[in-house]
């Protein structure tokens, strides 16, 4: 229903577009090609009703003709027209991504992109139909410009640096190599097919097919990333088409430039000195703009050391100097992407120390929105693009030959490539790691944007080469892109048949996946550890003291051995916090509660009315956050109180430990994503195994202290730590306690206002639950034995007093007495293994044993709700 | 090669470590420089205390399981020898022949993570407290209880309500031990 009414939505504001665009000239950013197409606009007249300027430019904003009197207001469409239409362009294909993502189930079979570019094709068509031309079309200008930076930009700060240097050589073959033989090899046959006389009349020499080859060389990172952030592939695979990706961009914008100019001085001047030329500039345009790129992160780094007192406009440094190391590349004729892709990837791990944790925050957000924004948009275009007659010229030889030569020699490419590799790899790249990538070489905006850049006067064929690449982009985005989740799929169930594993065996993965990384941080990374140590070092002595903040770099030494001695308090919070989180946890499950409500019902409702009421409200307060609840679980349980039969029960089992157990540093690390942002749940998840493990061994150091004798070596060591650090250490430590409790509060709250599912929901239930906080999680009591009673409860109750302020005493006594063991005589016995258990658990406080006894005032509304 | 050598020669035993565990001479150097840089007091041994000072340990739920791992029962320290045998664990192997007697010693490795009082068995309590930690705060304890009852239930062929070292190699049969206990590196 939403999706339509959007959608009718969507055509009245495209109408609306295409109408005000009759009057539209020149002038705006989208169609600054429109000096051809321009004259036939006016034609169709539209009812605006100003004074209808002839003039070309929309620069008429005040009034050249004379005024007779004073307007009150008046129509300036001219004034406002650029600005507007480039805006309502954004708008619309945000739009369309609202009704595109609306539908789930539609995006998990077509790739989001590939839906994108049909709703260009609708739009295209309903504009081509209002005007007769085609207005709009993505041009060159704008895509580099103004849509492909951000994206990059975006890229190259997400990169995970570690794992792209680690597979820099292989990364940096594909790129190169493989680009140059996929631009020769399509060049070549295609030129051979020519002469062979496959493609009838063309108009094309050898030089000029090699330019066309070159173009559209080049996978395409948006394409790719649009595609691979829905297929979930190992990392290493995942880097090496990410990285290839982004690469081989800056190299075949190279390259086009290189045969740009030779088609430009013609094919009997070029001798040996001009090819040898050519080279020397491939390498000197790539090196050169990845110097910039370096040079103006380390720039960032560098100005983010002395924003502390400017720490609003902060995150913009980034932006603005992101592009304009892109713009200086582009000035000096250098490869700009290359630039702006050095440039994310020099600069994260400083400003992300340098700048306030709210800063990096805004820095990660604001990059998503404007990459993903961008994104959109250009899939859009790329669609509208193609209704256009103009550049349709069909030529079936060419077209047929080049999507067949592009997709066989990526294939030739990358699995000769690979065997090259394969053989001085440590890690292998798989037959079928080298059949995804190969298969994964979608190509994109990039080539068309590059299609259109051609000079028609010296290639007659241009809109030929333009069609063709259009048609390329099409075919491996919508078709390969639609096929490749099917493939990858595919080929796992092959590999690994996962359909029936146990119990131990998902625990024991989990665990071999920690085992891996606790054993390679031990060992270190061996291998080509020499040379990392060495930069580690250079690193460390040089680059940081110049471009990190003393403080920054001082707490990132020490932070662990001062988390260690002084946050124990922290990390009792953060406990005392997962207790009640951890309880409440499945309240966030409509199911249980209306099941829950049905028991509840039948059993007490005729004795106390009341509180079934108010479960109803809260349920229904509730309800209305959690829409976003998964509803497999709701399903299982369900079923579960349907039969309680003991296979809903395993079910219910294997997917409790499914979603709850951690993840693996190696699992995440790769997760790039354009569209979720979804660091903050790995963040929360690592700080809180951190604190757990800072708990425990804290415990175990005090309980040694506090036995006999401890052993000598043990207790002076961490001693000694404390007292050198301590008196530089406490205000730093002071930082990092308000950080990590502020971080969960600030994370949490985004969450939720921006309805991501991470793990904030559980935020709001803390905040409006704080009087049921003597609901402790079982969990943690065996770990809290060893902490005298007397030790925890004050403190606790301090907690409370600091976070609610009414009433203290009052609910002390409440909640002191509730222990689990309490709850659980108060629970219904018939309940045990269930999960919805700690919904009884954390709601029967509220029934207090009938009639003795007044009903506690229902503390928990007394929350934000 | 030169330099390589003479500090091969600091490195006691090597010949013999080489052999046992199949490690190349670059590889035992490069854990030497790794044990020495692990071991801040140059003792010649670790504690686990040097462990814990790798801050990305801290941040693995199983972190300081690993880390006993590395310690024979009741012994306080590991030395260089040691601990290159327990790293031995995560070579992988090149022929066909090794690998039934490596994944043995793999599943060894893993077992012995869970058995934590070494008595061949993991107890339902054993397995509680790896559930424990790998588990998110969201599961409450009679979650992790039916866990953990369900996965003894899937691996107990005897029924003595806990799982012996045979009784796990059974239940991770399907599992391929040898890629997910492998670290290419020490190839």
């Amino acid at each position: 229903m939403g999706a339509t009414w959007r959608f009718a939505l969507l055509l009245c504001m495209v109408l609306m577009v295409s109408r005000s665009l009759a009057n539209e000239d020149t002038g705006h950013a989208t169609g600054s090609d429109a000096g051809t197409t321009s004259s036939p606009g006016h034609q169709t007249d539209s009812g605006h009703g100003t004074g209808e300027e002839d003039s070309s430019h929309g620069e008429s904003g005040h009034g050249e003709e004379p005024i007779t009197t004073l307007p009150i207001v008046s129509w300036k469409w001219h004034h406002v027209s650029t600005p507007y239409i480039v805006v309502l362009w954004v708008l619309v294909s945000w739009l369309c991504k609202i009704v595109i993502e609306s539908n789930h189930h539609v995006t998990n079979i077509i790739p989001e992109s590939a839906l994108l570019i049909c709703f260009g094709f609708v739009l295209g068509g309903i504009i081509w139909g209002a005007d007769g031309v085609q207005t709009f079309t993505l041009t060159p200008n704008v895509f580099f410009f103004y849509l492909l930076p951000q994206i990059i930009l975006d890229a190259g700060y997400s990169m995970p640096n570690k794992l792209f240097f680690s597979n820099m050589g292989a990364i940096l073959i594909y790129a190169v190599i493989g680009t140059c033989w996929n631009a020769a090899s399509l060049g070549l046959s295609l030129w051979g097919c020519h002469m062979g006389g496959a493609m009838g009349d063309l108009d094309i020499g050898l030089l000029q097919y090699l330019l066309f080859g070159s173009l559209i060389a080049a996978v395409d990172p948006v394409a790719v990333i649009a595609v691979f952030e829905q297929v979930h592939v190992n990392e290493v695979l995942f880097i090496l088409v990410f990285g290839e990706s982004l690469l081989n961009d800056g190299v075949t914008v190279v390259l086009f430039n290189v045969f740009d100019a030779f088609v430009s001085l013609g094919g009997p001047q070029i001798d040996a000195v001009e090819i040898i030329k050519g080279i020397v500039s491939f390498f000197v345009v790539a090196f050169g703009g990845s110097l910039v790129g370096f040079v103006f992160g380390l720039l960032i780094s560098f100005l983010t050391r002395g924003t502390k007192n400017i720490q609003i406009i902060e995150p913009g440094f980034v932006f603005v100097l992101g592009y304009l190391s892109y713009l200086t590349a582009e000035m000096l004729s250098l490869s700009a992407i290359l630039s702006i892709v050095f440039c994310g990837m020099c600069c994260q791990k400083y400003i992300n120390t340098n700048m306030d944790e709210r800063s990096v925050t805004t820095v990660r957000y604001v990059m998503k929105v404007l990459a993903n924004g961008s994104e959109t948009i250009i899939f859009v275009f790329l669609g509208i693009s193609a209704i256009d007659k103009t550049i349709w010229v069909w030529n079936t030889g060419f077209i047929l030959l080049t999507l067949f030569f592009i997709f066989i020699y990526r294939f030739i490419g990358v699995f000769f490539l690979t065997w090259i590799l394969n053989r001085y790899r440590l890690v292998r790249v798989e037959f079928i790691d080298q059949l995804i990538m190969s298969y994964g070489g979608l190509r994109g905006a990039v080539a068309y944007g590059l299609a259109t850049m051609l000079d028609e006067n010296k290639i007659k064929e241009k809109n030929l080469m333009v069609c063709t690449s259009l048609i390329v982009v099409y075919f491996t985005v919508i078709l390969q892109g639609i096929t490749m989740k099917p493939l990858v799929n595919w080929l796992k169930v092959k590999r690994a048949a996962v359909t029936d594993i146990t119990l131990v065996e998902k625990l024991q993965n989990k665990v071999f996946d920690h085992m891996l990384v606790a054993i390679e941080d031990i060992s270190g990374q061996i291998g080509h550890n020499y040379m990392r140590d060495k930069w580690n070092q250079f690193e460390e002595k040089w680059m940081s003291r110049i471009l990190m903040k003393p403080s920054a770099r001082k707490s990132r030494d020490y932070v662990f051995n001062v988390f260690h001695k002084l946050n124990l308090k922290d990390a009792m919070s953060y406990v005392a916090e997962g207790e009640r989180r951890g309880s409440l946890e499945f309240i966030r499950n409509e199911t249980a509660i209306i099941d829950f409500k049905k028991k509840f019902g039948d059993d007490f409702s005729d004795v106390m009315p009341d509180i079934t009421a108010d479960t109803s409200d809260d349920h229904g307060a509730m309800s209305s956050m959690r829409r976003d609840t998964v509803p497999s679980i709701s399903l299982e349980m369900h079923e579960q109180t349907m039969n309680g039969m003991r296979e809903s029960e395993d079910i219910n089992t294997h997917h409790l430990l499914q979603q709850h157990l951690y993840k693996g540093r190696k699992q995440h690390r790769h997760r790039y994503s354009r569209s979720h942002f979804d660091t903050n749940k790995d963040e929360n998840e690592v700080q809180e195994i951190f604190q757990r493990t800072m708990r425990s061994r804290l415990e175990s150091f005090k309980s040694t202290k506090m036995g006999v004798a401890p052993p000598k070596a043990i207790s002076k060591h961490p001693k000694k730590d404390q007292q050198q650090k301590m008196p530089n250490g406490k205000s730093r430590d002071k930082s990092k306690t308000n950080y990590s409790g502020d971080e969960d509060f600030e994370f949490s709250e985004g969450d939720n206002a921006s309805g991501y599912e991470a793990s904030g929901h559980s935020f709001p239930m803390r905040v409006t639950y704080r009087a049921g906080a003597g609901i402790e999680n079982p969990a943690f009591m065996p770990d809290l034995d060893p902490l005298a009673p007397v030790q925890t409860h004050p403190w606790l109750s301090e907690l409370e007093l600091d976070s609610s302020r009414v009433a203290p005493s009052q609910r002390a006594q409440v909640r002191l007495p509730r222990g689990p063991s309490d709850l659980r005589r108060l629970a219904p016995p018939r309940i045990s293994t269930r999960s919805d258990d700690s919904f009884l658990q954390a709601d029967v406080p509220l029934t207090p044993p009938p009639p003795a006894t007044p009903a506690p005032p229902p503390y928990h509304y007394d929350g934000s709700m | 090669m030169g330099s390589s050598s003479s500090s091969m020669e600091n490195i006691p035993n090597a010949e013999r470590l080489m052999q046992e565990t199949g490690f190349s001479a670059a590889h035992i150097l490069n854990l030497y420089e790794r044990f020495e840089f692990l071991d801040r007091d140059e003792r010649g041994e670790l504690r686990p205390e040097d462990f814990g000072a790798l801050r990305e340990l801290a941040m693995n739920p199983i972190g300081d399981r690993i880390i006993s791992a590395f310690f024979r029962p009741g012994m306080e320290t590991v030395d260089f020898p040691s601990f290159v045998r327990v790293l031995a664990n995560f070579r992988p192997t090149e022929t066909n022949r090794a690998r039934d007697y490596s994944r043995i010693r793999k599943l060894r490795f893993a077992f012995q993570l869970y058995d934590q009082d070494s008595d061949g068995k993991i107890s339902r309590e054993e397995l509680l407290q790896v559930l424990r930690s790998m588990l998110g705060t969201q599961v409450t304890e009679e979650q992790l209880q039916s866990i953990a009852e369900r996965a003894i239930q899937e691996a107990d062929l005897d029924q003595d309500d806990a799982i012996s070292f045979d009784e796990f190699k059974k239940s991770l049969e399907k599992v391929n031990i040898e890629q997910k206990m492998s670290i290419c590196s020490l190839r």
